[in-house]
């Protein structure tokens, strides 16, 4: 018993500040990327080719970069003889549409919170079904990791349930698996509305690596209607609270540091 | 003895040097396997040439691992229409390989003692299916037989594919009286991705992005199996550095995974400090990844001739201090646990598997080296910086939750001394090599002792060079059953504690 105390004592009160103050990221981590069309050579598209999830596009306005299908990879970065995609340590990438996932320059906009209803609804308690449909437990290993002390989830009202019967929404990793299509659906039926889901990860954005592949399809809103996408391969857990807080209009005012200041050379 | 072909891990032969056994003596050569030390670290059929994907034969390669000459035993043969007497009687390890080359090339297995799909997807050789489902239709996944108990106050229990947790899917039956399990059947493949299909023709852009995502929590594992695959096939040799960082890598991922298991072994007996402070410094051991490479699990630091981020003398002394900080913390949380006689009431002689079980299985891992057996590849088929300096194999005895959890402990204090070593005496190479182009008709294995055990790839090359077949056994692949096992005659309510014990990967079997 004194040896628990003693450890208590050691190991000290671990978890952050966030939201209210700015996550420490390591430097390398590689967040919101950042495009900068004006240095791309006309005929050049380097990028384009190398993603490998057909993230980039080019076209008389420049590139543009899909949030959604992006693994947060070096392909593009090490292609690119002109430093037009760079990472930046920006954590905060979740939005309410796929449209608002793409990128052309600048940074996207702070999530839109629920409205009305909902938002009322549930804004100091949310509960929410874990469904993975295919994720490979990287998504799942850092929603997990929100339970931890370091997160403590719980603080913001946002719990993890074990049924569907007692979520107000399902948080949905992994492309759906062809395997995994009619689980995910029940699982959503068996969720009383007013229900939300919460799309993690480029699986279950797009596809992620998996896309196109004849056993999986292409994300969450191929069977269930999407209200968040939060992005990465996986996304950072701070990428993860962002948005869940973004949702629940609990980030506060915008207190962290400006958008798209920490840039990253790489 | 049979001919085979003897390889050391990470090297490449030609495909035409792979003995071609008749198939009587592939039989005997897997059979007597076990009688000669031997495991089975894969078997798998090789899809046929790209004009005739309705071939009527298959070819069945089978990679034995000698642990104590560290060779790797290689030789095929050829299956025709009249598929083969199934090897799982007299060699129970194969039972898995079994139904998935069934399932995959529709192979007809006489007398497999149990012949179910695996991941339930339609055969990848039209015409052929080893059920005669009808062409065209997609099965059912977990719409197969199970075992059933019958009698008086026998009832069964069916959990999944989605569980209570923010975890994989699976399905799991379990066969009581009253709270007594006599037996527990794992029916898998909600998490089947088709992998391995899309890795033929390649390595292409998103290879090495699948490799990565084989199993998230092992990126660091499957990363390095696949980088040594290029790295034979081409005749690439990775850096010294390259290999060093690799290994620092490596045991990150074991030290963070062993980390979290031990965390989750404490909050499923409901001891919270250890529970909780694991779960931070899981957390903390992934930063240091993420330190490495800006990706908490290794995303982007593997790469085929070496790794793509190299550290500064600035780097390692931050990753030396954080490491030392982590032991102080780890070391205290396992001390609390081990102290505890509540908790070891719980984790002794619940889920035990016994050694003969074990070996019959073929597992791997911290799960076999929890039932005695030496196998840890590190040790005995070492790769890249394992064949330099050596990580001392991490026993023990008892075969239960304790066992599998106290290797796990020893591991940890091993790893992080590794780790230190190896950040300590940096080769100063460049950390990354290009690899060259690879070589057509070829045929690699290349293993690596994730966290979870024993990462096997092998892979074969057509007259272009591209990828023919590829294979990926994860450790789960052969640990599975072994979960199975060690439920037998436990109350169902110690599910939960021998599943973490054993925490294996439903993405990782399921491909
Ligand atoms: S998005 Fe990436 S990390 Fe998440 S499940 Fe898919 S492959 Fe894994």
């Amino acid at each position: 018993m004194w040896k628990i105390l003693l450890s208590r004592l050691t190991q000290g009160h671990r978890t952050v500040a966030y939201p209210d103050e700015p996550p420490s990221l390591p430097p390398r981590f590689r967040g919101h990327p950042t495009i900068d069309s004006t240095r791309c050579p006309e005929d050049c598209r380097q990028c384009v080719d190398s993603c490998p999830t057909d993230a980039i596009t080019k076209d008389e306005r420049g590139l543009a970069l899909d949030l959604g299908r992006c693994l947060f990879c070096t392909d593009c970065t090490d292609s690119c003889p002109e430093g037009a995609i760079r990472f930046t340590t920006e954590h905060r990438m979740a939005a309410r549409t796929r449209h608002d996932l793409v990128v052309r320059s600048g940074m996207i906009d702070r999530v839109r919170a629920l409205d009305g209803k909902m938002l009322r609804l549930f804004r100091r308690s949310l509960k929410l079904r874990q469904v993975s449909a295919g994720g490979c437990n990287g998504c799942e290993a850092d929603v997990n990791v929100l339970g931890t002390i370091v997160f403590d989830l719980g603080r913001f009202g946002i719990q993890m349930v074990a049924s569907p019967r007692h979520a107000d929404g399902l948080l949905v990793t992994g492309p759906v698996t062809e395997n995994m299509k009619l689980a995910l659906k029940k699982t959503y039926d068996a969720v009383p509305p007013p229900k939300i889901v919460i799309a993690v990860g480029a699986c279950a954005i797009s596809g992620g690596p998996h896309a196109g592949h004849d056993e999986v399809h292409d994300g969450a809103a191929s069977v269930v209607p999407v209200d968040l996408f939060i992005p990465g391969c996986p996304p950072h857990p701070f990428t993860i609270l962002d948005g869940l807080l973004g949702l629940l209009d609990r980030l506060g005012p915008d207190r962290t540091a400006p958008r798209g200041a920490q840039l990253t050379e790489r | 003895m049979t001919e085979v072909l003897a390889i050391p891990n990470g090297h490449a032969v030609a495909r035409a040097d792979l003995p071609r056994l008749a198939l009587d003596a592939f039989r005997a050569l897997v059979i007597g396997a076990a009688a000669h030390r031997r495991r089975v670290s894969a078997l798998f059929g090789v899809p046929p040439a790209s004009g005739a994907p309705d071939a009527a034969s298959i070819e069945l390669i089978v990679v034995l691992a000698d642990d104590d000459t560290g060779l790797l035993e290689c030789a095929s043969t050829v299956v025709g229409e009249d598929g083969l007497a199934s090897m799982t009687p007299d060699c129970p390890e194969v039972h898995l390989f079994e139904r998935e080359m069934a399932e995959q090339w529709g192979i007809r297995l006489q007398g497999h003692p149990w012949l179910k799909p695996v991941r339930f997807h339609p055969s990848h050789r039209p015409g052929h299916d080893a059920w005669d489902r009808p062409a065209g239709t997609w099965p059912v996944v977990g719409v197969t037989d199970f075992f059933r108990l019958e009698g008086e106050e026998v009832h069964e229990v069916a959990v999944g594919p989605v569980h209570a947790g923010v975890i994989e899917p699976g399905h799991f039956r379990f066969q009581c009286h009253g709270e007594q399990v006599f037996h527990l059947e794992i029916s898998l493949g909600y998490q089947h991705r088709g992998v391995e299909r899309k890795l033929v023709g390649g390595p292409g852009k998103r290879t090495i992005h699948h490799m990565e995502t084989l199993a998230g929590d092992t990126t660091v594992g499957h990363a390095t199996a696949y980088s040594q695959i290029v790295e034979a096939l081409s005749g690439t040799r990775a850096t010294p550095r390259a290999c060093a960082l690799r290994g620092v890598a490596l045991e990150l991922e074991r030290l963070a995974n062993h980390t979290g298991d031990l965390g989750a072994l404490a909050g499923d007996v409901g001891f919270l400090p250890t529970a909780s402070y694991c779960g931070r410094l899981r957390g903390d051991f992934l930063n240091a990844t993420a330190l490495l490479c800006g990706s908490r699990f290794g995303r982007g630091l593997i790469r085929p001739g070496g790794v793509a981020f190299d550290v500064d003398d600035g780097l390692v002394a931050q990753l030396q201090n954080r490491l030392s900080a982590a032991e102080h913390d780890v070391t205290d949380a396992a001390q609390l646990l081990w102290g505890s006689s509540t908790v070891m009431a719980r984790f002794e002689d619940t889920g035990r598997v016994a050694p003969e079980t074990a070996l019959a299985l073929g597992l791997v891992g911290p799960a076999a080296r929890a039932c005695g057996l030496r196998r840890d590849v590190r040790k005995t088929h070492p790769s890249g910086v394992y064949r330099m300096v050596h990580i001392p194999t991490s026993m023990a005895e008892s075969g239960d939750v304790f066992a599998r959890a106290y290797v796990r402990w020893l591991e940890i204090e091993r790893s992080i001394d590794y780790v230190r070593t190896q950040l300590g005496e940096l080769p100063r190479t460049s950390p990354r090599r290009e690899p060259a182009a690879l070589r057509p008709e070829m045929l690699a294995v290349s293993l690596v002792e994730g966290w979870r055990g024993e990462i096997c790839h092998v892979a074969t090359t057509d007259e272009a060079g591209r990828f023919r077949s590829y294979k990926v056994v994860d450790p789960s692949f052969h640990n599975w059953t072994g979960l199975a096992m060690s439920l037998r005659d436990q109350q169902i309510s110690d599910f939960p504690l021998c599943n973490k014990s054993f925490n294996l990967s439903y993405c990782g079997h399921d491909l």
